[in-house]
């Protein structure tokens, strides 16, 4: 516990001194978000359509952006090597950084969402439902994204390799999460889409440490 | 340092790299109170070797005993013995000494209190700079930073590559200390290095060939 702990410390810590990185995701989100209401002009009728799409589509790629950097530079300087050797086991410190990287490049885009949803005319229950499932979602693209870095781990040209493995398994996020607040506005209730959220979310969060733990000790061979 | 007497042994290693074999039929000995300085030419596989011996890469032949028994069958008990200190040093250049220094115990399952390391941190000549981030410290003073795990933990098995690599003469001295000491109080000490510096205590020097 104490080493879960520790990792996390050290990978939120270490986000506290670079800012820059961090920042670069959410900034991208923001300007995303907030460019499209400007082209698209002040129709609130279309606004309102196009909204989750957008801002889950931003969303997307923002948490795709900070993917690549997950396990970058502890494999370069060595951590990894330390991390893999813990009597703790590998499995629980990839967990670790899978969470601090989720706290990272995921909640704040969920915590941005209902602001920038106002520039598209939302109402407040479909405002609710978008952060629902971004809150829900995020953390999917965390868990699956971990997995291709992981194994892109080391690969020249490792980041295109790494967006082509992990947006097809994206796209039903994306589907589903964007899809939740047309079916609140629809009247269907967003029940289902959520319930399908929460069916993904939670064997990725189960099986993508181990998942990476496998990929990751061959990266080290 | 512990009850029972602990022994690694290396059976009869073979490694290779892609299709070139690096070295095979590697055996030796290493008990409690014994040092063992791996020699060979660049690109022998020396590193492969302490790497294997970890567990960090596949043996392709043979195996490494902990104690007689496999080391992949003991693996976490064997871990929580060893100290691996490879060319990679696992120090954050944004985080300061003393960070890096308990970031790494708890890693490694190891108690740290802030005094012990920064009793560690001064023994290897950087009192005072505990807090600076490491991005500001010399090459020499970042090695020293991660040499100070040698003595932050209780680790009976060092696993080292190049120790002396980067450090000022009065500090490869030093080290050689830090090492002879853990030796004589029934630790062991693998190493690699191209200096000829040979521990106090037993021990002996084996040639790695192709």
């Amino acid at each position: 516990m104490s080493a879960f702990v520790a990792v996390m410390r050290r990978d939120l810590l270490l986000a506290l001194r670079r800012k820059t990185e961090v920042l670069t995701g959410v900034f991208f989100f923001v300007v995303v978000a907030s460019l499209f209401p400007l082209a698209i002009g002040p129709e609130m009728k279309i606004l309102r359509l196009v909204a989750p799409g957008i801002l889950w589509v931003g969303a997307l790629l923002a948490s795709m952006l900070a993917l690549g950097r997950l396990f970058e530079a502890d494999y370069r300087d060595g951590t990894l090597e330390q991390m893999a050797l813990s009597p703790h086991g590998l499995g629980g410190l990839v967990m670790a950084k899978i969470l601090a990287h989720w706290l990272l490049s995921g909640l704040p885009l969920v915590c941005l969402a209902p602001v920038l949803g106002l520039q598209f005319d939302l109402a407040p229950e479909a405002l609710g439902i978008l952060t629902l499932t971004l809150l829900m979602g995020t953390p999917i693209l965390s868990c699956v994204g971990a997995i291709g870095a992981a194994l892109t781990l080391g690969v020249r040209g490792g980041g295109v390799l790494l967006s082509l493995l992990v947006l097809p398994l994206f796209v039903p996020v994306l589907v589903f999460g964007a899809g939740a607040v047309e079916a609140q506005a629809g009247g269907l209730g967003a029940q289902a889409h959520l319930s399908i959220l929460m069916a993904m979310l939670l064997p990725a969060a189960f099986f993508s440490p181990w998942a990476c733990t496998v990929a990751l000790r061959i990266a080290l061979e | 340092m512990s009850a029972q007497p602990l022994t690694l042994r290396v059976d009869k290693l073979a490694c290779e790299r892609g299709h070139r074999r690096l070295f095979s039929n590697v055996s030796f000995d290493l008990s409690a109170g014994q040092w063992l300085h791996l020699e060979g030419d660049n690109g022998v596989g020396k590193t492969s070797l302490l790497r294997i011996v970890c567990g960090l890469s596949p043996a392709h032949e043979g195996q490494v005993l902990w104690g007689g028994r496999a080391v992949r069958e003991v693996a976490n008990e064997f871990r929580s013995h060893l100290l691996y200190l490879g060319h990679g040093l696992s120090l954050k250049e944004e985080l300061s000494a003393l960070e890096n220094l308990q970031a790494d115990a708890a890693v490694a399952g190891r108690a740290l209190s802030a005094a012990q390391a920064m009793a560690a941190l001064a023994q290897q000549g950087l009192k005072g700079r505990e807090h600076l981030p490491l991005r500001v410290l010399s090459q020499g003073q970042k090695r020293r930073t991660a040499l100070a795990r040698l003595q932050a933990g209780n680790a009976s098995l060092w696993v080292l590559d190049e120790p002396f690599v980067a450090l000022d003469a009065r500090a490869v001295e030093a080290l050689r200390q830090v090492l002879s000491q853990h030796v004589a109080q029934g630790g062991m000490v693998l190493y690699t290095s191209h200096q000829p510096v040979p521990l106090d205590g037993s021990g002996h020097a084996y040639r790695l060939q192709r």
